[in-house]
Protein backbone atom coordinates (compact mmCIF):
# COMPACT_ATOMS: atom_id res chain seq x y z
CA UNK A 1 0.00 0.00 0.00
CA UNK A 2 1.17 3.51 -0.84
CA UNK A 3 0.12 6.92 0.43
CA UNK A 4 -1.84 9.19 -1.83
CA UNK A 5 -2.81 12.78 -1.32
CA UNK A 6 -6.34 13.76 -2.33
CA UNK A 7 -6.34 17.50 -2.87
CA UNK A 8 -9.79 19.06 -2.76
CA UNK A 9 -10.54 22.01 -4.98
CA UNK A 10 -13.68 23.80 -3.90
CA UNK A 11 -16.52 24.17 -6.29
CA UNK A 12 -18.97 27.01 -6.37
CA UNK A 13 -21.98 24.77 -6.29
CA UNK A 14 -22.61 24.97 -2.57
CA UNK A 15 -22.70 28.76 -2.54
CA UNK A 16 -26.47 28.98 -2.77
CA UNK A 17 -27.27 25.96 -0.64
CA UNK A 18 -29.98 26.27 1.97
CA UNK A 19 -28.92 25.47 5.54
CA UNK A 20 -30.59 22.07 5.25
CA UNK A 21 -28.70 21.27 2.03
CA UNK A 22 -25.43 22.35 3.62
CA UNK A 23 -26.09 20.05 6.52
CA UNK A 24 -26.92 17.19 4.18
CA UNK A 25 -23.63 17.78 2.33
CA UNK A 26 -21.78 17.86 5.64
CA UNK A 27 -23.38 14.60 6.68
CA UNK A 28 -22.33 12.99 3.39
CA UNK A 29 -18.74 13.95 4.11
CA UNK A 30 -18.87 12.51 7.61
CA UNK A 31 -20.24 9.31 6.14
CA UNK A 32 -17.50 9.16 3.53
CA UNK A 33 -14.65 9.84 5.96
CA UNK A 34 -16.13 7.32 8.34
CA UNK A 35 -16.24 4.76 5.58
CA UNK A 36 -12.57 5.38 4.73
CA UNK A 37 -11.62 5.12 8.40
CA UNK A 38 -13.48 1.84 8.78
CA UNK A 39 -11.63 0.45 5.81
CA UNK A 40 -8.40 1.49 7.52
CA UNK A 41 -7.22 3.54 4.56
CA UNK A 42 -7.68 7.05 5.97
CA UNK A 43 -4.37 8.36 7.24
CA UNK A 44 -5.26 11.99 7.96
CA UNK A 45 -6.38 15.29 6.54
CA UNK A 46 -6.46 19.00 7.10
CA UNK A 47 -8.40 22.04 5.94
CA UNK A 48 -6.79 25.19 4.63
CA UNK A 49 -8.13 28.65 5.29
CA UNK A 50 -9.27 30.15 2.00
CA UNK A 51 -7.34 33.41 2.23
CA UNK A 52 -3.57 33.42 1.83
CA UNK A 53 -0.51 34.98 0.24
CA UNK A 54 1.70 34.03 -2.64
CA UNK A 55 5.44 34.59 -2.56
CA UNK A 56 7.04 34.59 -5.98
CA UNK A 57 10.21 35.36 -7.93
CA UNK A 58 13.80 36.11 -7.06
CA UNK A 59 12.72 39.25 -5.22
CA UNK A 60 10.29 37.18 -3.16
CA UNK A 61 7.37 39.47 -3.92
CA UNK A 62 4.47 38.81 -1.63
CA UNK A 63 1.00 39.17 -3.13
CA UNK A 64 -2.46 38.55 -1.75
CA UNK A 65 -4.30 35.47 -2.86
CA UNK A 66 -5.53 32.90 -3.49
CA UNK A 67 -8.80 34.52 -2.52
CA UNK A 68 -11.80 33.00 -0.85
CA UNK A 69 -13.88 33.88 -3.89
CA UNK A 70 -11.68 31.91 -6.27
CA UNK A 71 -13.20 28.76 -7.68
CA UNK A 72 -9.82 27.12 -7.91
CA UNK A 73 -8.86 27.45 -4.29
CA UNK A 74 -7.54 24.35 -2.53
CA UNK A 75 -9.79 23.58 0.39
CA UNK A 76 -7.82 20.85 2.07
CA UNK A 77 -6.33 17.42 1.66
CA UNK A 78 -6.63 13.82 2.77
CA UNK A 79 -3.90 11.22 2.89
CA UNK A 80 -5.29 7.79 2.03
CA UNK A 81 -3.78 4.37 1.49
CA UNK A 82 -4.22 2.63 -1.86
CA UNK A 83 -2.45 0.00 -3.95
CA UNK A 84 -1.94 2.30 -6.92
CA UNK A 85 -3.06 5.57 -8.52
CA UNK A 86 -6.11 3.92 -10.11
CA UNK A 87 -7.34 2.64 -6.80
CA UNK A 88 -6.72 6.05 -5.21
CA UNK A 89 -8.69 7.70 -8.03
CA UNK A 90 -11.56 5.31 -7.40
CA UNK A 91 -11.57 6.43 -3.77
CA UNK A 92 -11.67 10.06 -4.89
CA UNK A 93 -14.70 9.35 -7.05
CA UNK A 94 -16.83 9.10 -3.94
CA UNK A 95 -16.08 12.70 -2.91
CA UNK A 96 -19.46 14.22 -2.04
CA UNK A 97 -18.55 17.56 -3.61
CA UNK A 98 -18.12 16.34 -7.18
CA UNK A 99 -21.78 16.97 -8.06
CA UNK A 100 -21.41 20.59 -6.90
CA UNK A 101 -18.50 21.59 -9.08
CA UNK A 102 -15.72 20.40 -6.78
CA UNK A 103 -12.63 18.57 -8.06
CA UNK A 104 -10.10 16.23 -6.51
CA UNK A 105 -6.45 15.99 -7.51
CA UNK A 106 -4.93 12.59 -6.80
CA UNK A 107 -1.18 12.52 -6.22
CA UNK A 108 1.10 9.81 -4.96
CA UNK A 109 3.28 10.78 -2.00
CA UNK A 110 6.90 10.20 -2.93
CA UNK A 111 8.90 7.92 -0.67
CA UNK A 112 12.68 8.21 -0.50
CA UNK B 1 -11.23 -3.74 13.51
CA UNK B 2 -13.10 -1.23 15.59
CA UNK B 3 -15.73 0.77 13.78
CA UNK B 4 -15.50 4.51 14.33
CA UNK B 5 -18.82 6.08 15.23
CA UNK B 6 -20.09 8.17 12.35
CA UNK B 7 -20.09 11.85 13.18
CA UNK B 8 -23.57 13.25 13.35
CA UNK B 9 -25.06 16.68 13.59
CA UNK B 10 -28.36 17.19 15.38
CA UNK B 11 -31.24 17.09 12.89
CA UNK B 12 -31.90 20.51 11.36
CA UNK B 13 -29.02 22.05 13.34
CA UNK B 14 -28.09 24.38 10.47
CA UNK B 15 -31.68 25.46 9.92
CA UNK B 16 -32.25 26.26 13.57
CA UNK B 17 -28.95 28.02 13.98
CA UNK B 18 -29.62 30.02 10.81
CA UNK B 19 -32.81 31.35 12.40
CA UNK B 20 -30.99 32.34 15.56
CA UNK B 21 -28.07 33.95 13.76
CA UNK B 22 -30.23 35.96 11.37
CA UNK B 23 -32.31 37.22 14.29
CA UNK B 24 -29.31 38.35 16.33
CA UNK B 25 -27.53 39.90 13.35
CA UNK B 26 -30.66 41.71 12.22
CA UNK B 27 -30.97 43.15 15.69
CA UNK B 28 -27.41 44.44 15.38
CA UNK B 29 -27.48 45.64 11.77
CA UNK B 30 -31.10 46.82 11.73
CA UNK B 31 -34.09 45.45 9.86
CA UNK B 32 -33.18 47.54 6.82
CA UNK B 33 -29.97 45.53 6.59
CA UNK B 34 -31.55 42.10 6.83
CA UNK B 35 -29.85 41.00 3.60
CA UNK B 36 -26.50 41.78 5.17
CA UNK B 37 -27.44 39.53 8.09
CA UNK B 38 -28.43 36.77 5.66
CA UNK B 39 -25.12 37.11 3.82
CA UNK B 40 -23.11 36.83 7.03
CA UNK B 41 -25.02 33.69 7.96
CA UNK B 42 -24.45 32.15 4.54
CA UNK B 43 -20.76 32.96 4.81
CA UNK B 44 -20.55 31.34 8.24
CA UNK B 45 -22.17 28.16 6.89
CA UNK B 46 -19.83 28.02 3.92
CA UNK B 47 -16.91 28.38 6.30
CA UNK B 48 -18.35 25.60 8.44
CA UNK B 49 -18.88 23.08 5.67
CA UNK B 50 -15.38 23.83 4.50
CA UNK B 51 -13.67 23.43 7.85
CA UNK B 52 -15.80 20.71 9.41
CA UNK B 53 -15.07 18.25 6.65
CA UNK B 54 -11.66 17.82 8.18
CA UNK B 55 -12.48 18.29 11.83
CA UNK B 56 -15.84 18.81 13.44
CA UNK B 57 -15.78 21.26 16.38
CA UNK B 58 -16.75 20.09 19.86
CA UNK B 59 -19.75 22.39 19.93
CA UNK B 60 -20.92 23.01 16.35
CA UNK B 61 -23.74 25.39 17.31
CA UNK B 62 -21.40 27.54 19.40
CA UNK B 63 -18.84 27.53 16.58
CA UNK B 64 -21.41 28.93 14.16
CA UNK B 65 -22.60 31.60 16.58
CA UNK B 66 -19.00 32.60 17.34
CA UNK B 67 -18.28 32.96 13.63
CA UNK B 68 -21.34 35.17 13.23
CA UNK B 69 -20.32 37.23 16.24
CA UNK B 70 -16.79 37.81 14.95
CA UNK B 71 -18.10 38.80 11.56
CA UNK B 72 -20.57 41.22 13.13
CA UNK B 73 -17.79 42.87 15.13
CA UNK B 74 -15.69 43.11 11.95
CA UNK B 75 -18.49 44.75 10.01
CA UNK B 76 -19.39 47.28 12.70
CA UNK B 77 -15.71 48.15 13.24
CA UNK B 78 -15.20 48.63 9.54
CA UNK B 79 -17.85 51.36 9.59
CA UNK B 80 -16.01 53.25 12.31
CA UNK B 81 -13.18 55.60 11.52
CA UNK B 82 -10.93 54.93 14.48
CA UNK B 83 -7.86 56.24 12.73
CA UNK B 84 -8.96 59.83 12.99
CA UNK B 85 -8.65 59.68 16.78
CA UNK B 86 -5.74 59.12 19.10
CA UNK B 87 -4.51 55.58 19.56
CA UNK B 88 -5.79 55.57 23.09
CA UNK B 89 -9.36 56.54 22.17
CA UNK B 90 -9.36 54.26 19.14
CA UNK B 91 -8.43 51.28 21.34
CA UNK B 92 -11.23 52.12 23.76
CA UNK B 93 -13.76 52.52 20.97
CA UNK B 94 -12.75 49.18 19.54
CA UNK B 95 -13.20 47.50 22.87
CA UNK B 96 -16.56 49.15 23.35
CA UNK B 97 -17.75 48.00 19.94
CA UNK B 98 -16.86 44.47 20.84
CA UNK B 99 -18.63 44.75 24.18
CA UNK B 100 -21.77 46.25 22.57
CA UNK B 101 -22.02 43.44 20.02
CA UNK B 102 -21.10 40.75 22.52
CA UNK B 103 -24.09 41.37 24.78
CA UNK B 104 -26.55 40.34 22.07
CA UNK B 105 -25.11 36.83 22.05
CA UNK B 106 -26.30 35.60 25.44
CA UNK B 107 -28.92 32.83 25.33
CA UNK B 108 -31.55 35.16 26.70
CA UNK B 109 -30.85 37.88 24.16
CA UNK B 110 -30.78 35.35 21.32
CA UNK B 111 -34.24 34.15 22.33
CA UNK B 112 -35.38 37.75 22.59
CA UNK B 113 -34.06 38.52 19.10
CA UNK B 114 -35.79 35.47 17.70
CA UNK B 115 -39.06 36.60 19.20
CA UNK B 116 -38.59 40.06 17.67
CA UNK B 117 -38.02 38.38 14.33
CA UNK B 118 -41.18 36.30 14.69
CA UNK B 119 -43.20 39.42 15.51
CA UNK B 120 -41.72 41.29 12.57
CA UNK B 121 -42.32 38.47 10.09
CA UNK B 122 -45.90 38.03 11.34
CA UNK B 123 -46.65 41.76 11.26
CA UNK B 124 -50.37 42.26 10.58
CA UNK B 125 -49.70 44.85 7.87
CA UNK B 126 -48.06 42.20 5.70
CA UNK B 127 -50.07 39.93 3.43
CA UNK B 128 -50.71 36.57 5.02
CA UNK B 129 -48.93 34.57 2.32
CA UNK B 130 -45.94 36.90 2.61
CA UNK B 131 -45.84 36.43 6.36
CA UNK B 132 -45.69 32.66 6.01
CA UNK B 133 -42.91 32.77 3.42
CA UNK B 134 -40.87 35.31 5.37
CA UNK B 135 -41.24 33.39 8.63
CA UNK B 136 -40.06 30.17 6.99
CA UNK B 137 -37.12 31.93 5.38
CA UNK B 138 -35.83 34.12 8.21
CA UNK B 139 -37.03 32.46 11.38
CA UNK B 140 -36.92 28.85 10.29
CA UNK B 141 -33.93 28.89 7.94
CA UNK B 142 -35.76 27.25 5.03
CA UNK B 143 -34.37 27.77 1.53
CA UNK B 144 -36.55 29.22 -1.22
CA UNK B 145 -36.95 25.84 -2.93
CA UNK B 146 -37.90 24.21 0.36
CA UNK B 147 -40.56 26.84 1.05
CA UNK B 148 -41.92 26.37 -2.45
CA UNK B 149 -42.07 22.61 -1.93
CA UNK B 150 -43.78 23.00 1.44
CA UNK B 151 -46.37 25.44 0.15
CA UNK B 152 -46.76 23.61 -3.16
CA UNK B 153 -45.84 26.54 -5.37
CA UNK B 154 -42.78 27.55 -7.42
CA UNK B 155 -39.52 29.28 -6.51
CA UNK B 156 -40.39 32.46 -8.38
CA UNK B 157 -43.61 32.90 -6.41
CA UNK B 158 -41.73 32.55 -3.14
CA UNK B 159 -38.97 34.95 -4.26
CA UNK B 160 -41.66 37.47 -5.07
CA UNK B 161 -43.33 37.12 -1.68
CA UNK B 162 -40.03 37.47 0.16
CA UNK B 163 -39.04 40.52 -1.84
CA UNK B 164 -42.44 42.15 -1.36
CA UNK B 165 -42.41 41.49 2.39
CA UNK B 166 -38.90 42.85 2.89
CA UNK B 167 -39.64 45.95 0.82
CA UNK B 168 -42.79 46.59 2.81
CA UNK B 169 -40.93 46.29 6.09
CA UNK B 170 -38.27 48.73 4.93
CA UNK B 171 -40.65 51.25 3.38
CA UNK B 172 -42.93 51.29 6.38
CA UNK B 173 -40.08 51.28 8.84
CA UNK B 174 -41.53 48.34 10.75
CA UNK B 175 -39.67 48.07 14.02
CA UNK B 176 -37.75 45.01 15.08
CA UNK B 177 -39.31 44.79 18.52
CA UNK B 178 -41.52 42.92 20.93
CA UNK B 179 -44.72 44.92 21.36
CA UNK B 180 -45.84 45.80 24.89
CA UNK B 181 -49.14 46.15 26.74
CA UNK B 182 -52.42 45.83 24.86
CA UNK B 183 -50.58 45.70 21.55
CA UNK B 184 -48.74 42.55 22.67
CA UNK B 185 -51.89 40.42 22.92
CA UNK B 186 -53.15 41.68 19.60
CA UNK B 187 -49.84 40.96 17.91
CA UNK B 188 -49.51 37.58 19.57
CA UNK B 189 -52.82 36.66 17.98
CA UNK B 190 -51.38 37.29 14.52
CA UNK B 191 -48.35 35.19 15.44
CA UNK B 192 -50.57 32.32 16.59
CA UNK B 193 -52.49 32.50 13.33
CA UNK B 194 -49.31 32.13 11.28
CA UNK B 195 -47.92 29.33 13.44
CA UNK B 196 -51.19 27.45 13.27
CA UNK B 197 -51.38 27.94 9.51
CA UNK B 198 -47.86 26.53 9.20
CA UNK B 199 -48.82 23.57 11.29
CA UNK B 200 -51.99 22.91 9.33
CA UNK B 201 -50.15 23.28 6.06
CA UNK B 202 -47.99 20.40 7.23
CA UNK B 203 -50.76 18.37 8.80
CA UNK B 204 -53.43 18.71 6.16
CA UNK B 205 -51.77 19.56 2.88
CA UNK B 206 -52.69 16.76 0.52
CA UNK B 207 -50.19 17.75 -2.11
CA UNK B 208 -46.86 18.25 -0.34
CA UNK B 209 -44.65 15.24 0.27
CA UNK B 210 -44.57 13.55 3.64
CA UNK B 211 -41.07 14.61 4.63
CA UNK B 212 -41.58 18.32 4.16
CA UNK B 213 -44.97 18.11 5.87
CA UNK B 214 -43.34 16.61 8.93
CA UNK B 215 -40.78 19.42 8.83
CA UNK B 216 -43.51 22.04 8.73
CA UNK B 217 -45.38 20.62 11.70
CA UNK B 218 -42.15 20.26 13.66
CA UNK B 219 -41.15 23.80 12.79
CA UNK B 220 -44.49 25.29 13.86
CA UNK B 221 -44.14 23.46 17.18
CA UNK B 222 -40.57 24.63 17.61
CA UNK B 223 -41.55 28.26 17.06
CA UNK B 224 -44.47 27.98 19.50
CA UNK B 225 -41.99 26.55 21.95
CA UNK B 226 -39.65 29.51 21.46
CA UNK B 227 -42.62 31.80 22.18
CA UNK B 228 -43.37 29.92 25.38
CA UNK B 229 -39.81 30.37 26.59
CA UNK B 230 -39.92 34.15 26.51
CA UNK B 231 -41.55 36.22 29.19
CA UNK B 232 -43.60 38.21 26.68
CA UNK B 233 -44.62 35.11 24.77
CA UNK B 234 -45.34 32.94 27.80
CA UNK B 235 -49.13 33.46 27.67
CA UNK B 236 -51.90 30.97 28.44
CA UNK B 237 -52.97 31.05 24.78
CA UNK B 238 -49.40 30.16 23.72
CA UNK B 239 -49.60 27.02 25.84
CA UNK B 240 -53.05 26.26 24.45
CA UNK B 241 -51.66 26.46 20.90
CA UNK B 242 -48.69 24.29 21.84
CA UNK B 243 -51.03 21.79 23.44
CA UNK B 244 -53.24 21.69 20.36
CA UNK B 245 -50.24 21.09 18.10
CA UNK B 246 -48.89 18.28 20.31
CA UNK B 247 -52.25 16.52 20.50
CA UNK B 248 -52.81 16.79 16.75
CA UNK B 249 -49.25 15.72 15.97
CA UNK B 250 -49.67 12.64 18.16
CA UNK B 251 -51.91 11.24 15.42
CA UNK B 252 -49.51 12.06 12.60
CA UNK B 253 -48.39 8.46 12.07
CA UNK B 254 -51.82 6.89 12.29
CA UNK B 255 -53.61 9.10 9.82
CA UNK B 256 -52.27 7.36 6.68
CA UNK B 257 -52.04 3.65 5.91
CA UNK B 258 -49.26 1.80 4.08
CA UNK B 259 -50.72 2.82 0.75
CA UNK B 260 -50.88 6.44 1.83
CA UNK B 261 -54.64 6.34 2.13
CA UNK B 262 -56.27 8.60 4.68
CA UNK B 263 -57.53 6.78 7.75
CA UNK B 264 -60.49 8.52 9.36
CA UNK B 265 -60.38 9.14 13.08
CA UNK B 266 -62.91 6.37 13.76
CA UNK B 267 -60.74 3.80 12.00
CA UNK B 268 -57.36 4.84 13.34
CA UNK B 269 -55.34 2.44 15.45
CA UNK B 270 -55.21 4.39 18.70
CA UNK B 271 -52.20 2.38 19.84
CA UNK B 272 -50.23 4.17 17.14
CA UNK B 273 -50.94 7.55 18.67
CA UNK B 274 -47.78 9.03 20.11
CA UNK B 275 -48.14 8.81 23.90
CA UNK B 276 -45.23 11.17 24.55
CA UNK B 277 -46.84 13.93 22.51
CA UNK B 278 -50.21 13.33 24.15
CA UNK B 279 -48.58 13.65 27.56
CA UNK B 280 -46.92 16.88 26.48
CA UNK B 281 -50.25 18.08 25.10
CA UNK B 282 -51.96 17.53 28.45
CA UNK B 283 -49.09 19.24 30.25
CA UNK B 284 -49.37 22.35 28.07
CA UNK B 285 -53.16 22.27 28.30
CA UNK B 286 -52.78 22.40 32.06
CA UNK B 287 -50.41 25.34 31.81
CA UNK B 288 -52.87 27.13 29.53
CA UNK B 289 -55.66 27.19 32.09
CA UNK B 290 -54.64 30.43 33.73
CA UNK B 291 -55.99 33.92 33.37
CA UNK B 292 -59.40 34.78 32.02
CA UNK B 293 -58.79 34.90 28.31
CA UNK B 294 -60.23 31.87 26.57
CA UNK B 295 -58.70 31.58 23.09
CA UNK B 296 -59.95 29.42 20.25
CA UNK B 297 -56.80 27.35 20.81
CA UNK B 298 -58.00 26.54 24.32
CA UNK B 299 -61.20 25.09 22.93
CA UNK B 300 -59.64 23.35 19.96
CA UNK B 301 -57.07 21.83 22.25
CA UNK B 302 -59.79 20.65 24.62
CA UNK B 303 -61.52 19.03 21.64
CA UNK B 304 -58.31 17.29 20.60
CA UNK B 305 -57.78 16.18 24.21
CA UNK B 306 -61.28 14.63 24.29
CA UNK B 307 -60.34 12.49 21.30
CA UNK B 308 -57.14 11.39 22.99
CA UNK B 309 -58.96 10.58 26.21
CA UNK B 310 -61.43 8.23 24.55
CA UNK B 311 -60.30 4.61 24.44
CA UNK B 312 -62.11 4.14 21.15
CA UNK B 313 -64.07 6.29 18.73
CA UNK B 314 -67.40 5.04 20.07
CA UNK B 315 -66.27 5.86 23.60
CA UNK B 316 -65.91 9.54 22.72
CA UNK B 317 -67.84 11.79 25.05
CA UNK B 318 -70.08 13.27 22.35
CA UNK B 319 -72.10 15.38 24.75
CA UNK B 320 -68.98 17.16 25.99
CA UNK B 321 -67.72 17.37 22.43
CA UNK B 322 -70.91 19.09 21.30
CA UNK B 323 -70.62 21.62 24.13
CA UNK B 324 -67.08 22.41 23.06
CA UNK B 325 -68.11 22.80 19.43
CA UNK B 326 -71.02 25.05 20.42
CA UNK B 327 -68.54 27.23 22.27
CA UNK B 328 -66.06 27.16 19.40
CA UNK B 329 -68.76 28.18 16.96
CA UNK B 330 -69.50 31.32 18.98
CA UNK B 331 -65.83 32.35 18.75
CA UNK B 332 -64.97 31.07 15.31
CA UNK B 333 -68.12 30.96 13.21
CA UNK B 334 -66.48 29.50 10.13
CA UNK B 335 -68.07 27.00 7.74
CA UNK B 336 -65.45 24.38 8.68
CA UNK B 337 -66.31 24.58 12.38
CA UNK B 338 -70.02 24.32 11.54
CA UNK B 339 -69.27 21.32 9.35
CA UNK B 340 -67.29 19.58 12.11
CA UNK B 341 -70.02 20.35 14.59
CA UNK B 342 -72.52 18.65 12.30
CA UNK B 343 -70.39 15.49 12.35
CA UNK B 344 -70.53 15.54 16.17
CA UNK B 345 -74.31 16.04 16.04
CA UNK B 346 -74.61 12.98 13.84
CA UNK B 347 -72.44 10.96 16.22
CA UNK B 348 -74.77 12.02 19.01
CA UNK B 349 -77.60 10.42 17.06
CA UNK B 350 -78.96 13.55 15.44
CA UNK B 351 -78.02 12.97 11.83
CA UNK B 352 -81.16 14.59 10.43
CA UNK B 353 -80.44 17.79 12.33
CA UNK B 354 -76.80 17.56 11.27
CA UNK B 355 -77.82 17.56 7.61
CA UNK B 356 -80.12 20.54 8.17
CA UNK B 357 -77.30 22.46 9.81
CA UNK B 358 -74.84 21.69 7.03
CA UNK B 359 -77.37 22.87 4.48
CA UNK B 360 -77.91 26.01 6.56
CA UNK B 361 -74.24 27.03 6.34
CA UNK B 362 -73.94 30.36 4.57
CA UNK B 363 -73.09 29.99 0.90
CA UNK B 364 -73.27 26.22 1.19
CA UNK B 365 -74.14 25.75 -2.51
CA UNK B 366 -70.89 27.39 -3.55
CA UNK B 367 -68.90 25.49 -0.91
CA UNK B 368 -70.37 22.16 -2.00
CA UNK B 369 -69.43 22.88 -5.57
CA UNK B 370 -65.88 24.01 -4.81
CA UNK B 371 -64.52 22.19 -1.75
CA UNK B 372 -64.65 18.43 -1.60
CA UNK B 373 -64.81 18.22 2.20
CA UNK B 374 -68.36 19.66 2.36
CA UNK B 375 -69.84 17.24 -0.14
CA UNK B 376 -67.88 14.38 1.45
CA UNK B 377 -69.37 15.05 4.89
CA UNK B 378 -72.85 15.64 3.53
CA UNK B 379 -72.70 12.45 1.49
CA UNK B 380 -71.54 10.60 4.57
CA UNK B 381 -74.44 11.93 6.63
CA UNK B 382 -76.93 10.84 3.98
CA UNK B 383 -75.23 7.44 3.92
CA UNK B 384 -75.80 7.14 7.67
CA UNK B 385 -79.50 7.79 7.07
CA UNK B 386 -79.44 5.27 4.20
CA UNK B 387 -80.62 7.97 1.85
CA UNK B 388 -78.59 6.35 -0.92
CA UNK B 389 -79.68 8.64 -3.70
CA UNK B 390 -78.49 11.80 -1.94
CA UNK B 391 -75.44 10.00 -0.54
CA UNK B 392 -74.38 8.97 -4.02
CA UNK B 393 -74.96 12.45 -5.36
CA UNK B 394 -72.69 14.17 -2.82
CA UNK B 395 -70.02 11.49 -2.56
CA UNK B 396 -69.67 11.52 -6.35
CA UNK B 397 -69.45 15.29 -6.32
CA UNK B 398 -66.69 15.11 -3.71
CA UNK B 399 -64.88 12.45 -5.72
CA UNK B 400 -64.95 14.78 -8.67
CA UNK B 401 -63.54 17.69 -6.63
CA UNK B 402 -60.71 16.17 -4.59
CA UNK B 403 -57.22 16.17 -6.06
CA UNK B 404 -56.03 13.65 -3.47
CA UNK B 405 -55.62 10.02 -4.44
CA UNK B 406 -56.09 8.68 -0.90
CA UNK B 407 -59.34 10.59 -0.58
CA UNK B 408 -60.51 9.37 -3.96
CA UNK B 409 -59.94 5.84 -2.78
CA UNK B 410 -61.83 6.50 0.43
CA UNK B 411 -64.79 8.00 -1.42
CA UNK B 412 -64.84 5.16 -3.93
CA UNK B 413 -64.90 2.65 -1.10
CA UNK B 414 -67.90 4.42 0.38
CA UNK B 415 -69.70 4.59 -2.95
CA UNK B 416 -69.22 0.85 -3.31
CA UNK B 417 -71.16 0.26 -0.08
CA UNK B 418 -74.25 1.79 -1.66
CA UNK B 419 -76.57 -1.05 -2.70
CA UNK B 420 -76.76 -1.49 -6.45
CA UNK B 421 -74.00 1.02 -7.00
CA UNK B 422 -71.83 0.82 -10.09
CA UNK B 423 -68.79 2.96 -9.53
Amino acid sequence: MKDFMLIFINGEGSKDFSPEQMQANMQEWFGWVNDLKNKGIYVGGEALLPAGKTVKGKDAVITDGPFAESKEVVGGYFIVKAADIDEASEIAKASPDLPYGGAVQVREVMKF
Amino acid sequence: MQTAPAQQLIDHLFRHEAGKMIAVLTRIFGMHNIEMAEDVVQEAFLKAIHAWKFEIPANPAAWLMQTARNKAIDIVRRQQHYNQYSKEVAAQLRAETEHTIEQFFSDEEINDSQLRMIFTCCHPALKQEDRIALTLKTVSGFGVAEIARALVTNDAAIQKRLYRAKQFIKEHDIQFEIPAGQELMHRLDTVYTILYLLFNEGYNSIKADELIRRDLCGEAMRLANILSQNKAGKQPATYALLSLMCLQASRFDSRLDEENSIILLQHQDRNKWNRELIKLGYLFLNKSSKGNYLSVYHIESAIAAEHCLAASFSDTNWKRMLELYDLLLTMKATPVVALNRAVILSQSGETKRAIDEVLAIENIEALLESQHIYSAVLGDLFLTLRNYEQAKKYLSLSLHLTPSEPEKKLLNDKLKTIPGAIT
